[in-house]
């Protein structure tokens, strides 16, 4: 056998005219078989994405919260949110901030006419545990969005399956900057602020209340939350004049903090900066108060304990140490606007007690959510994205927000709070120093690098 | 110098935990020859002795809340508080001392029945077998209090007069510095009671004399028509009690939840192992040797040097002890040897 000289290969217009009926007999029976959209109406998409509702009355969603763990108090209110956004985005209850939401697309009767449902999960605040649990949604109960969070180690950890299996991820409370920023995903969104806006936010309120020169000594939870944080807060205080005595790290769970508390007392430090979330922050908290430190004075200054990330469910567990020690927070019950209120009645009419941030976040990410299908008119994940990616809302508790496009951040008001001296209520326990305008704590999208991947997996 | 005190301090503290939950496990396995695997959940079953006197004492009505006014909110009023006034509050306040005495009858209670019902099965068993069921007993208890009182920890505060913090330094002359919280010293305190007590009941009573003997050769006091069996299952019953109180007292400095014996059940087995399987002695002095290690690795001079050595440090000592003296600090010969 021998080759045919390269001359007699090149094209012919016999050849070109059996290829381009080829083409073209291909793509109509690609079109007949059902593999890509004949017409382009809702749904057109359908065959085509992993866990296509379909012809399912249903819509099903996943929650992956901490039910057990460090983070578990968090996880339980997230959890409470969802199933009430559940329940407003069916059709039942009062509504919420689907009355104040601003634009709306979502008419009240479930996601695109099909009724929400919903599995949970627990992540036990392990990046393993909870890629497991939401590997399992995806694959076995057919979940079209999954959320949750509450660490920002298992937000990055899930984040990336989202991204690899192709179904969307609505963060809960995590607030690394790597969650939009190193590894920031397509796939994945964040409503909750993050530590970068912590410290924009702190800054110029720790200046007004405790000067320019102290000597600030972090503890700091050793995984990327507490890194993230820890640097973010260090960058901002030294941008004060304020000199970094020690940065300490404490393994998550430690449950005794003693030993990492008492080197503080002889460090010449006088704020202690603690960058410890849930349970951590509970006993860390009360353990540095039962060592007196808040008694103390050093360098002729009042000790100061400053807890950046601060919540009402973590003032609640640290009952009275917590007052007069100043954070930031992503939202607070007592705001007035118009969102917060309908939030706030809701829950409290469902559950007897008022949410937390971790429970505004979660709920406002699942309307979101599916407010972006309805928007898209279809649950197909790339359109989905695109809806979401550069909205502007109003009506959700945080003012005018943008869903960033360049890394899936929400930019919006942060609040400064404190331990409230004189609360008013069982659960009046943070008082709102300053709502910080969001283009005070706004940054470029580039800051932190990271790349979200591609909208088709 | 008032770190290197206050470390010490700390690890003491620590210590005290682990040598009394440690000379439990050493009391079971002395005298029972049993590897009690469920140790930890006794200890966890301690502290939720005083979690439930304090939900029994907190018994509450319900309270509209009128600062609320958006939704119904509802506060709790303790009976206690509603019936004494202050009197409630006083009592209510107490709660984890008064714990000490409730807790008392029912660890003594959990322990016979935990061996009678169960533990005694397994004398003859191998030691793996013990292991496996005693573990599984622990997970059992775990699953138990988890289905009763959540996952979350619950708080316990001491008697407001011991909330605040000893100022060691100025007794000593010794600068601002040296400040220790004042319900650590109680339970540094009440660790030494609890263990002083221990040994001289074993060292200068009857009982002890016959527990002693019975450890050293069972079959020769069973010979001399002592039922040692039953001596020996209220030892068990008091090792519970031991650990339980360990438990109690540890609440106000830990907040318990379901998972606090497990992560001390590890920590007590390398105490029991280092200090030598079966002693006594060995099980409390370790306990202390591996709390003051912990602590001092803590430090942040010794962690610029070492990073994350406080991690490791009490299984790096665990190692380097069993290869220089295999059968512990104070172990004996033929103690769980072929």
């Amino acid at each position: 056998m021998t080759d045919k000289p390269f001359s007699k290969s090149i094209l012919t217009r016999r050849s070109m005219l059996k290829g381009a009926a080829g083409v073209t007999a291909g793509a109509g029976a690609l079109l007949l078989n059902g593999t890509a959209p004949m017409t382009f109406t809702r749904d057109a998409w359908a065959a085509q994405f992993r866990n296509d509702p379909g012809n399912n009355p249903t819509v099903k969603f996943g929650f992956n919260v901490p039910q057990t763990g460090p983070y578990a108090d968090e996880g339980a209110d997230e959890l409470r949110a969802y199933l009430l956004a559940v329940k407003h985005l069916n059709g039942e209850g009062d509504g919420g901030m689907l009355n104040t939401m601003k634009p709306l697309s979502l008419k009240g009767n479930g996601i695109l006419g099909k009724k929400v449902d919903f599995v949970t999960g627990d992540t036990q605040t392990k990046s393993d545990a909870a890629r497991a649990s939401a590997k399992r949604m995806i694959e076995k109960d057919g979940v079209t969005m999954f959320s949750g969070g509450s660490s920002s180690g298992v937000a990055i950890a899930v984040q990336s399956l989202a991204q690899e299996m192709g179904v969307v991820f609505m963060c809960g409370l995590t607030h690394s900057n790597d969650t939009t920023g190193k590894d920031r995903r397509r796939y994945g969104f964040r409503h909750f602020f993050n530590a970068y806006q912590s410290g924009a936010a702190l800054g110029p309120v720790l200046k007004d209340e405790m000067g320019t020169e102290r000597r600030a000594y972090h503890l700091t939870a050793d995984y990327t939350w507490g890194w993230s944080q820890e640097e973010s807060i260090k960058n901002t205080t030294e941008g004060l004049g304020w000199e970094t005595v020690n940065t300490v790290k404490t393994p998550v769970g430690a449950g005794d903090f003693s030993q990492y508390i008492t080197p503080v007392l002889n460090s010449g430090a006088d704020v202690l900066i603690l960058n410890h979330y849930g349970k951590d922050m509970v006993n860390s908290l009360t353990q540095a108060v039962q060592f007196g430190l808040r008694d103390k004075q050093v360098n002729g200054k009042n000790f100061e304990i400053v807890v950046p990330l601060f919540s009402r469910l973590m003032a609640q567990g640290a009952g009275d140490n917590i007052k007069g020690i100043l954070g930031s927070t992503n939202w607070n019950w007592t705001l007035q606007d118009e969102g917060s209120k309908a939030f706030v009645k809701s829950f409290g009419q469902e559950y007897g007690f008022p949410p937390s941030q971790a429970a505004h976040t979660c709920y406002v990410q699942t309307l979101l959510y599916a407010n972006a299908c309805e928007m898209a008119g279809t649950f197909y994940p790339p359109e989905v994205i695109k809806a979401l990616e550069g909205f502007n809302f109003d009506g959700m508790g945080n003012g005018p927000t943008l869903y960033r496009a360049e890394d899936h951040q929400c930019i919006k008001d942060v609040l400064v709070v404190r331990g409230n001296a004189n609360p008013s209520s069982q659960f009046d326990l943070l008082e709102v120093v300053q709502q910080v305008p969001r283009s005070q704590v706004d940054f470029s999208p580039t800051l932190f690098g990271g790349e979200l991947g591609p909208y088709e997996v | 110098m008032d770190s290197f005190l206050l470390q010490i301090l700390n690890g003491l503290d620590k210590g005290g935990a682990y040598a009394l939950i440690a000379l439990g496990l050493t009391l079971i396995f002395g005298t029972l020859g049993v590897v009690n695997f469920a140790h930890g959940a006794l200890f966890m079953l301690g502290a939720f002795c005083a979690v439930s006197l304090q939900k029994l004492l907190t018994l509450s009505v319900k309270v509209k809340d009128e600062s609320i006014t958006f939704f119904e909110a509802y506060k709790e009023v303790p009976y206690l508080e509603q019936w004494f006034g202050q009197t409630g509050t006083t009592i209510i306040e107490y709660s984890v001392p008064l714990s000490i005495l409730f807790s008392i009858p029912i660890m003594l209670a959990i322990g016979l029945i935990m061996e009678r019902g169960l533990i005694k099965h397994f004398y003859k068993r191998t030691h793996a077998e013990q292991i496996l069921v005693t573990f599984g007993l622990a997970i059992v208890l775990q699953e138990i209090i988890k289905a009763c009182f959540g996952a979350n920890p619950i708080p316990q505060t001491p008697p407001e007069f011991l909330t605040g913090s000893a100022n060691l330094g100025a007794w000593l002359g010794m600068g601002d510095n040296l400040v220790y919280p004042w319900w650590r010293l109680v339970y540094l305190a009440f660790a030494g009671m609890l263990i002083s007590a221990v040994f001289a009941f074993l060292n200068y009573t009857t009982f002890g004399m016959v527990v002693r003997a019975g450890m050293q050769d069972r079959e020769t006091v069973e010979l001399l028509g002592i039922n040692i069996d039953r001596r020996f299952t209220i030892v068990f019953g008091l090792a519970a009690v031991v650990t339980g109180l360990a438990g109690v007292m540890y609440t106000p400095i830990l907040p318990p939840d379901y998972h606090i014996g497990m992560d001390f059940l590890v920590l007590s087995f390398v105490v029991v192992v280092v200090g030598g399987m079966g002693s006594l002695r060995g099980a409390v002095a370790a306990g202390f040797l591996l709390g003051i290690l912990q602590s001092f690795a803590s430090m942040n001079a010794v962690k610029s040097i070492l990073p994350g050595i406080d991690q490791i440090i009490i299984y790096l000592v665990a190692v380097i002890i069993l290869l220089v003296r295999p059968r512990g600090l104070m172990g004996r010969k033929g103690v769980m040897e072929a």
